[in-house]
């Protein structure tokens, strides 16, 4: 089978954001980016068909800018076959993601996508499910387990209540859950050969999608702030200030 | 202007959530409808015709809603969507894993997990993990949302609504249930309960959550939360885990025990009411935003705690 896996270049879920003084978004002058982190869990997951034998060929997709193509030669040291750049300097939200996605996918014809839960920029979770719905396929949200099943693909589902098993029908959409597995780290050898792998870049224009925002970001805020409180010195003043202090016990 | 609520049910109850989701309806205006949708499920109708200032209740009895599957969820929601302005359900998974589908078809771009109401049209939500508030405006005709319960009140029960059946769109039949695990606990549900204690790497174990965390929790009535490490390390279920792409709690008190206090874990807990931390590091970025902090050993500090609980 053949697996698209969407990656998107965010910033690196160790940076603490800085909202702008004038309100109008966060900083992301000077700050390290990279994949987002459940994309390299989608790409380990398709490597892992791959080698299993199940999938024959993996293509890496990023909406994005130019410098998104690090994040796209990632995933092809990481094993992925080929790579398409949709280029873009415009914040693009997931119905568009979405939409683009589904005209690649109208091209290339995939039995399977494999995109994150949840890119940890937006924390939307959303672009999974929109393009399922887009191409009129099943999907496999939350994923902690992905198999062949037949024709189908067997899917256990991180939920509210614990674990849920579905078997959804290909094509399909997948995606994924923290603990579906532990994406590996490129060697060198693989980032060099990743240097000689295509990757196509075209222009977001040449789709014919309608790209622009729905939603107005009317202005972003710092959360309330927590002031730091105090330290207690034993089990005893703990439990003596939550009763009497702050009333909670 | 008429307002739909898209009901959590499990089995034949209706979750908690769905009273504060139908409070997140209230503030944008107009009538509120519930949707209840189930195989059987009459319990459950009953119960939402009971929430307060609710319209009416629109109950959709099939055997394709009996697993929450997405596919025909969403092409349910849909049928009913050219009456409502907007749609709301909670950000539960079952929310999570519907609404952005119905968005979709409806060529909407869905507002997630907001916390507040400001118009219509305007709506609060926490992105970068919490870090930044973004207030945003939606142009869309209908408004497709998801809602984060624990920032509203939970509406009423004095309601009397009138129920009424829907009907089921065919089942496209893409994809089908094979099981649940769900986990099981006598124990509040982690984003309702007043109290929560939550452990993290430190705990190193199943049995030392059972040894040292479970007994405390049951002395205060507490649910039990984790921290990611813990539950990728196996210690405790994967609805165990607390932050940004675990869930979201609130509670009154929150107890971090062995917690490091990453931003992820702190998208999940900061907003709780009063946070203690328990960590041997005094350094431990958790104390930073704890309101009583202990420098301690876990492994000698709850067993103390716990007697002092008597
Ligand atoms: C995409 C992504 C999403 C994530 N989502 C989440 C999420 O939703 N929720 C979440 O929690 N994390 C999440 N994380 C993980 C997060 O970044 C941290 O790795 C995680 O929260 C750390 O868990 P911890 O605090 O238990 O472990 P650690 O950071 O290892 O901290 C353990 C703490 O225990 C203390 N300790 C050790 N021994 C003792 C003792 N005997 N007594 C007392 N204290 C002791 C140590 O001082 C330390 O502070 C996510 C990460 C990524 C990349
Ligand atoms: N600009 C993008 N380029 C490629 N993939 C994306 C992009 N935006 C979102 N995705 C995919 O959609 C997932 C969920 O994103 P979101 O719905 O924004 O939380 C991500 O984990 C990616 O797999």
């Amino acid at each position: 089978m053949k697996i698209l896996v969407p990656v998107k270049r965010v910033i690196d879920y160790n940076v603490k954001v800085r909202v702008k003084s004038d309100e109008t978004g966060v900083d992301l002058a000077n700050v390290k980016m990279s994949m987002n982190p459940f994309d390299e869990i989608a790409v380990e997951e398709a490597v892992r068909l791959k080698e299993a034998g199940t999938a024959e060929e993996i293509v890496a997709i990023s909406i994005g800018p130019e410098k998104a193509q690090d994040q796209i030669r990632q995933a092809l040291a990481m094993g992925a076959d080929r790579g398409i750049l949709i280029k873009t300097d415009e914040t693009v939200e997931p119905l568009a993601v979405a939409k683009l996605l589904k005209a690649v996918a109208d091209e290339e014809k995939p039995d399977l996508m494999i995109l994150g839960k949840q890119a940890i920029d937006d924390d939307s979770n959303q672009t999974g499910q929109m393009l399922a719905a887009l191409l009129g396929w099943a999907q496999g949200t939350f994923a902690s387990k992905v198999e062949k099943d037949g024709e189908a693909l067997k899917v256990t589902r991180e939920i509210d209540g614990g674990l849920q098993t579905i078997s959804i029908k290909l094509p399909a959409i997948v995606t994924t859950d923290l603990r579906l597995n532990e994406p590996r780290y490129a060697s060198l050898p693989n980032i060099m050969k990743a240097k000689k792998k295509p990757l196509d870049v075209k222009d977001v224009g040449e789709f014919g999608v309608d790209i622009s925002p729905r939603l107005e970001t009317l202005k972003v805020t710092e959360p309330p702030k927590r002031e730091a409180g105090v330290k207690v010195e034993s089990v005893a003043e703990l439990v003596e200030k939550l009763k009497n202090e702050a009333g909670v016990l | 202007m008429a307002v739909l609520v898209v009901a959590d049910i499990h089995g034949n109850k209706i979750d908690d959530s769905t009273h504060k989701t139908v409070s997140a309806a209230k503030a944008i205006g107009g009538d509120v409808d519930i949707l209840v949708a189930g195989s059987g499920a009459v319990d459950a109708a009953a119960a939402a015709a009971k929430i307060a200032g609710v319209r009416k209740v629109l109950h959709a009895d099939a055997a394709q809603y009996a697993n929450r599957l997405a596919e025909p969820f969403a092409d349910l929601i849909v049928s009913l969507a050219s009456d409502y302005e907007a749609i709301l359900k909670a950000a539960t998974t079952t929310g999570k894993n519907v609404m952005p589908r119905v968005a979709a078809l409806l060529d909407v771009m869905q507002i997630s997990e907001i916390v507040a109401v400001e118009a219509p049209d305007t709506f609060v939500r926490p992105v970068y993990a919490g870090n930044a508030m973004q207030t945003v405006k939606s142009n869309d005709a209908k408004k497709v949302i998801t809602v984060r319960a624990t920032s509203f009140a939970a509406a009423g029960e004095d309601g009397a609504a009138e129920v009424i059946s829907v009907d089921a769109p065919a089942d496209a039949g893409l994809s089908s249930f094979v099981g649940e695990e769900l986990t099981k606990s006598e124990r509040p549900e982690l984003t309702g309960a007043k109290i929560v204690i939550s452990g993290g790497r430190a705990l190193a174990s199943y049995e030392n959550f059972e040894q040292y965390i479970f007994p405390i929790a049951d002395k205060l009535g507490a649910a039990v939360g984790a921290s990611r490490a813990a539950v990728d390390a196996g210690y405790v279920p994967n609805d165990y885990q607390v932050g940004q792409t675990g869930k979201v709690v609130a509670p009154e008190l929150y107890i971090a025990v062995g917690i490091s206090g990453a931003i992820q874990h702190l998208a999940g807990m900061k907003d709780s009411k009063v946070i203690v931390a328990i960590n041997k590091d005094e350094e431990a970025p958790i104390f930073q935003i704890a309101d009583y902090g202990l420098v301690a050993d876990l492994f000698k500090a709850l067993p103390e705690l716990d007697e002092a609980l008597g």
